[in-house]
């Protein structure tokens, strides 16, 4: 079977900071794979790769078999249509109501019939925890953890093949962050997704993955089923894990 | 390296960055165009930056030839008295507001206003990921963001700038027959005399190139900020700045071409 996502040495550099060095990464059709790494350790630049909002210098990256790197125009339209995003950041449009934000893939930036666009719009913010009231308000006047689930039921409610979520539950009280999980699971579960999820959130780790990977200096030094991530055998896993300061991945600070 | 090679070496470098700026600013010229012509079409939003940029625009642009077009007859008067030619007043306004500064002062205004607007909408929504996020929803951002602000620019100016001719005619008009002591039927028929529809139409022609370079300078510079608030500040001055050069210099080039012969 080939795999949903396929990348072989993606590398990208920003002047001479040197960000991923020879990714390989493969997820297959249906699964849930969770890529945990540091800060700034280039998790969602990898996720722009794919996308191809960010061009890797190197490597190749094929979905469904198809390599994806360097595409335009309406190849490239078509390629991520596939795709579904959670920005980490939220990147919900400001100047739009919140229901015109969560509908705006199925509207394709403001066709389609309103009430429907409307209904859709409140249907996926329920999945989210969020009801109708909010739909007539502005991204500004909503909360930080608000606005993360707006940015969710927007990334979701077109119902894409693939969908990246980068860091779903950061931000967010316990109960709402398991009711994210709980949707990214079924999401898999019952339409079939192939997710792609970024955390620091061991938890959420624990809860939605099938599979997890480790990015460390550019590269993906560990991947595996998530039963094994408590006994990998690897030195950066288990830090990680265990959220120890000492150990093989040092943090660039000053000591007092 | 030798100190005899720097100079070139940073001339060259300086030559280099040029050419690649015009090369890039070239190419999103060219996509703004091609990508107007290929559907999907986003008809609300043309009609929301032409309200934005024309209905909006009036009053500036108005104030500015209404002022403008008093102060150019009063010189005009003044210059005219001493070789006994102050009759030429409606004359040479009209001239000089249908050629030269009906459009290049509202196409002036109009870019301090929207060019600055557009950089700092688009940069903004660079910056915090809302242009990636229309990328991943579907819509190709160039035909959503881009081509109804050049769309609407190169539609609306030509109108705007009727209307900063006709408030500068009527400025010289009101200076001359308020404090100059002009006839205002003889003003006005002296006025209709030398007004020809070849100048009415260049200046409509100057309009729209000012309109897509209105636009253009906003779209690119907002489009390709980085780096945060200070990014955006940046490329909202980069945007006023190059259109106003830019709207100078095609003005100079359009005038040469058509009334240098
Ligand atoms: N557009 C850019 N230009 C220059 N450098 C960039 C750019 N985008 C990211 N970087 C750099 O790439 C590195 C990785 O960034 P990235 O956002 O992928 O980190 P991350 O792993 O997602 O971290 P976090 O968990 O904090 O979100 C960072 O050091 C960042 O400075
Ligand atoms: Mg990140």
């Amino acid at each position: 079977m080939t795999a949903k996502i396929s990348l072989a040495g993606v590398a990208k550099r920003f002047g001479s900071k040197v960000v991923l060095d020879g990714v390989d990464l493969d997820v297959a059709p249906g699964e849930s794979m969770v890529i945990i790494g540091g800060s700034g350790t280039g998790k969602s630049v990898l996720i722009k790769c794919i996308l191809g909002l960010i061009a890797p210098d190197a490597g190749s990256i094929r979905i469904d078999g198809q390599d994806v790197v360097g595409l335009h125009g309406s190849a490239l339209a078509t390629s991520r249509a596939r795709f579904g995003m959670l920005f980490q950041g939220g990147a919900l449009f400001d100047s739009l109501p919140v229901w015109r934000n969560v509908s705006f893939a199925l509207s394709q930036g403001g066709g389609g019939h309103a009430a429907e666009m409307r209904a859709a719009a409140i249907d996926n913010l329920a999945r989210v925890g969020l009801d109708a009231g909010v739909a007539d308000l502005r991204p500004s006047e909503l909360s930080g953890g608000m606005q993360k689930r707006v940015a969710l039921a927007r990334a979701i409610a077109a119902r894409p093949e693939i969908i990246f979520f980068d860091e779903p539950t950061t931000g967010l009280d316990p109960i709402m962050a398991d009711v994210i999980n709980n949707l990214i699971v079924e999401l898999v579960r019952d339409l079939k997704i192939t997710a792609l999820t970024i955390t620091h959130d061991m938890g959420s780790v624990r809860k939605v993955a099938h599979r997890v990977a480790m990015l460390y200096a550019g590269k993906i030094v560990w991947s595996g089923p998530v039963a094994d991530i408590d006994n990998s055998g690897n030195a950066y896993v288990d830090q990680f894990v265990h959220g120890r300061a000492d150990g093989p991945i040092k943090m660039a600070m000053r000591r007092p | 390296m030798n100190a005899l090679l720097a100079f070139p070496i940073a001339v060259g470098a300086f030559v280099i960055a040029g050419l690649r700026a015009t090369g890039r600013l070239t190419l999103f010229a060219g996509q703004a165009l091609w990508r107007a012509l290929l559907p999907p079409y986003y008809p609300a939003r043309l009609l929301e930056q032409m309200l934005l940029i024309g209905w909006f625009s009036l009053p500036v642009v108005g104030l500015t030839a209404l002022f403008t077009g008093s102060a150019l007859a009063q010189q005009i008067y003044i210059g005219g008295s001493r070789f006994n030619a102050a009759s030429t007043v409606p004359a040479v306004t009209v001239i000089g507001i249908v050629r030269e500064l009906g459009p290049v002062l509202g196409g002036l205004m109009v870019a301090g206003r929207v060019s600055s607007a557009m950089a700092a909408e688009l940069g903004t929504m660079r910056v915090t990921e809302q242009i990636d996020a229309l990328a991943t929803l579907r819509t190709d951002p160039f035909r959503y963001l881009i081509v109804p602000r050049v769309l609407a620019a190169v539609i609306v100016l030509p109108f705007l700038v009727l209307v900063s001719n006709a408030l500068g005619v009527m400025g010289g008009w009101l200076i001359a027959t308020q404090r100059l002591g002009f006839n205002s039927a003889n003003y006005l028929t002296t006025t209709a005399k030398y007004l020809e529809a070849d100048d009415v139409v260049s200046s409509m022609v100057k309009a729209a190139v000012f309109g897509f370079i209105i636009a253009l300078m906003g779209c690119y510079h907002g489009f390709h900020s980085s780096g945060g608030a200070a990014g955006v500040g940046r490329a909202t001055t980069n945007a006023v700045v190059s259109a106003f050069i830019l709207i100078l210099l095609s003005n100079l080039i359009i005038t040469v071409i058509v009334f240098g012969s």
